[in-house]
């Protein structure tokens, strides 16, 4: 079985504490506590962080110093049988999950495209932009990225799936995976590497590969001349490296994404996770403050990298005027294959 | 041609009767379990004279009658047991009045749950009535004469607790008004302050009478539905899960469920909330109430809310079709199910029973409960899917059925819909003078004994 690399030195002469003391949904004194907390952790102790943690990957990208914090209080929490969200939903999400020999895989050479096992990805890569790989798509539980566990304190369904995930892809003989699912990608970068696992492919971000198209289709762009918030996921917290992407991509298409206070680092989990976990009177606070702050920067749209977070806020976004949008759907709309979204 | 024949084309035209082979082999038949058994004639009347005649020329001549909705019961009250007339109703289907004020619409016998939908949507918006999950093309004089369930059966009771008034073709071929429309033109009341009539005839499956005409009570239909999906691994926690929710007295209708297949339901019990409001914050407010409802389930992590929004434009149809998708699983598109009426706290002991069953049987379920009347009891829905070109399949279903019944006798509940099968089992462990009374009341205005012979055969 794979083991979380986890260094404890790293953690214990931390001088921030900035994994917990950054955290949007928990508040400590300071740093003693803080620190106090996480050593408990480690040393496998009870601590408030394991009954409170709302699961929103934020500590994976607080902490600079390579160590991850949000792996290990997942470990832990199951290591204690603790369930974070309800024991039915944890195990619908486990079964919903397994895999069960249906699948689809296309015409795959050296490059695939994955679709997680999201049906709304399998629309977004098609068209102009992804005319070279769509028909190399694939899709389906043997082919999904088990980083949601994460959120249920399920590390040992992510340790017994995402090997198998990587050996699926390994047999279909691909040197490059691009993950139209921000989650795979911090999966097969983050996860991977912070258990040990080796990713036998290259794994592309989509917006690696967008960037690069809509470069190539410059000609074709038409600026949209429109005003967006974005909804950082709580995955792509796993790779925050990549987080300069949007608004190079953006200012390609012509999109402006003015400043607001729940952006990059101090960007809001989409909620649904939170409704689970913590509640919903936590879920309603968090997506009320964060849509408000969308509309105080006058955006018109509201823009989406994961699915799974359009899917949780699109209808309470439309409610309030912001129209609803993934990002690739943006560049569709760019290159007039499109209409633009209307709330 | 003989006589009869001739008699029926000389009462609905040419058109309106039939005895060709494959009409009595499609009219033998319904989509469960039970053997088919052909009718000598099928008929579609008109008007309620013309049902007038049509019965009195089946006493003449001792006829069988058997009225049909649109034969979706699927526990064989169409098939004629007996032979004889198939009363098809289904022309009967105009919407003779809505009153607007008073909440209630007058609706002919064969009037289908989607005509009265779509004629509401289009001209009250602002009124609705309780739809069944039953296809749109099924009849709401059937479904209140079996005690039918719908989708506001929480609020007001069974949709046979809705009716308003009736008209009525006796066996004998007297037309005979219940209720308030007995004594002037309006259709307000099944009853009171008379003595309730209507119960000659509802839950009677057309062996007392045929329903030509129809009262029905209508409901505020509310600017927005929503839908929340609470669930639990823990099947002795739903009744404590409905008696919560029911006691928040603010919601359409409350249906729990469970099945294996596919795999994100295995293991679980569903329970899908459904409320209403005429504006945003009235939904919240009531989102709130029901999400608090339940916080220790949720606290004490054996339950919780999952998220509705991939399902929910499914989730709120009326009806909803996801039980047809239910009924092809196992492809060849047979679906039946036993459905007790019986208390909430048994809810366990029945989700047990099914489990049982399908693995007896080697069948394929998914169960449902509906609460009625604010919990004063549910529907348990012991339901399998089979395939109705495996004859072993369909026999093991048939048995399970069967036995699901004769548990749910053991179990103090009344079946619902019972095939003639079940009723005699009902009849068996009915009180010597409840059997007696309704012997009674089936010999006195079924005295030739025509009507729709085979079922609550009293006598």
């Amino acid at each position: 079985m794979y083991k979380l690399k986890f260094n404890d030195k790293v953690c214990a002469t931390c001088p921030s504490s900035d994994c917990l003391l950054k955290c949007q949904y928990m508040t400590f004194s300071g740093h003693k506590e803080a620190h106090a907390e996480m050593m408990k952790i480690i040393r496998g102790k009870d601590s408030r962080v394991l009954h409170e943690c709302a699961t929103c990957y934020a500590c994976e990208e607080y902490c600079k110093r390579g160590n991850h914090p949000f792996y290990l209080i997942s470990e832990r929490r199951e290591e204690k049988g603790m369930f974070t969200a309800a024991r039915p939903i944890t195990n619908q999400w486990i079964n919903m999950t397994e895999m069960q020999g249906k699948f689809l895989v296309g015409d795959i050479k050296d490059k695939a495209l994955s679709c997680c096992y999201i049906p709304e990805l399998g629309v977004l890569g098609t068209g102009e932009i992804f005319k070279d790989v769509a028909a190399a798509g694939v899709f389906g539980a043997e082919f999904m990225c088990p980083a949601v566990h994460t959120h249920f304190a399920k590390m040992s369904v992510i340790k017994e799936r995402l090997p198998v995930v990587i050996e699926n892809f390994r047999r279909l003989g691909v040197k490059e995976v691009i993950c139209l699912h921000d989650e795979c990608y911090g999966t097969f970068t983050s996860i991977a590497s912070a258990y040990g696992m080796e990713v036998p492919f290259k794994p592309v971000y989509y917006m690696d590969y967008l960037l690069e198209r809509m470069k190539e289709l410059k000609s074709k762009i038409k600026p949209l001349n429109i005003t967006v918030a974005y909804q950082r996921p709580c995955s792509n917290r796993l790779i925050p490296d990549k987080l300069p992407l949007v608004k190079k991509i953006l200012k390609l298409i012509g999109v402006k994404m003015p400043k607001r206070v729940y952006q990059d680092e101090n960007c809001l989990c989409c909620g649904e996770v939170i409704r689970s976990v913590s509640g919903y009177k936590l879920a309603d606070d968090v997506q009320k403050r964060n849509i408000d702050d969308m509309l105080q920067t006058g955006a018109e749209y509201c823009m989406f990298n994961c699915p799974a977070c359009q899917m949780a806020l699109a209808e309470k976004v439309s409610k309030r005027g912001l129209k609803p949008v993934h990002i690739i759907d943006l560049c569709k709309m760019a290159i007039g294959e499109k209409e633009r979204e209307v709330a | 041609m003989n006589d009869v024949m001739q008699s029926l084309i000389d009462i609905v035209g040419e058109r309106g009767v039939s005895n060709a082979a494959e009409e009595l082999w499609f009219y033998s038949r319904d989509p469960g379990v039970l053997e088919p058994h052909k009718p000598d004639y099928v008929v579609a009347p008109k008007t309620t004279e013309q049902v007038q005649k049509i019965v009195q020329l089946a006493n003449r001549e001792k006829i069988p009658v058997v009225p049909m909705g649109n034969g979706m019961a699927l526990t064989g009250l169409v098939i004629p047991l007996k032979g004889g007339i198939v009363l098809d109703m289904k022309r009967m289907n105009k919407i003779l009045e809505v009153n607007e004020k008073a909440r209630y619409a007058v609706v002919e016998g064969g009037t289908s749950q989607g005509v009265l939908k779509a004629y509401l949507q289009e001209n009250y918006p602002h009124l609705r009535h309780s739809i069944p999950d039953a296809p749109s093309t099924t009849t709401i004089a059937a479904n209140v004469a079996l005690h039918g369930q719908g989708r506001l059966t929480n609020q007001y009771g069974f949709n046979s607790d809705m009716v308003t008034g009736m008209e009525i073709v006796l066996p004998t071929g007297e037309i005979c008004l219940i209720g308030s429309p007995s004594l002037g033109p309006y259709w307000f009341s099944k009853g009171p302050t008379l003595p309730d009539l209507s119960g000659l005839f509802l839950g009677w499956l057309g062996t007392t009478g045929i329903i030509t005409k129809l009262g029905l009570k209508l409901f505020p239909n509310k600017k927005i539905r929503e839908v929340e999906m609470f669930v639990t691994d823990k099947a002795e926690l739903v009744p404590e899960i409905f008696y919560k929710l029911t006691h928040l007295e603010i919601l359409e209708d409350v249906n729990a469920w469970f099945q294996p297949k596919p795999l994100i339901f295995k293991g679980n019990f569903h329970i899908t909330i459904y409320f209403t409001g005429d504006a945003e914050e009235e939904i919240e407010f009531k989102r709130r109430m029901i999400w608090d409802a339940l916080q220790e389930f949720i606290d004490s992590k054996d339950g919780g809310f999952m998220n509705v929004q991939y399902t929910k434009d499914m989730l709120l149809e009326m009806p909803q079709r996801g039980i047809a998708n239910f009924a092809d699983v196992p492809k060849g598109g047979g679906f039946e199910y036993s459905g007790p009426i019986t208390i909430i706290e048994h809810f366990p002991q029945y989700a047990a029973k099914v489990i049982e069953l399908a693995k007896k049987y080697d069948v394929l379920y998914a169960s449902s409960a509906r609460l009625i009347c604010g919990g004063h009891c549910m529907m348990f829905s012991i339901s399998f899917a089979f395939n109705r070109n495996n004859p072993a399949m369909m026999k093991r279903v048939k048995e399970a059925l069967d036995e699901a019944t004769a548990f749910a006798l053991e179990m103090g509940a009344v079946p619902w819909k019972p095939n003639f099968m079940e009723q005699q089992m009902t009849m068996k462990k009915i009180h010597p003078a409840t059997l007696k009374l309704m012997q009674m009341i089936k010999r006195n205005l079924d005295p030739q004994g025509i009507m729709n012979p085979g079922n609550w055969e009293v006598i």
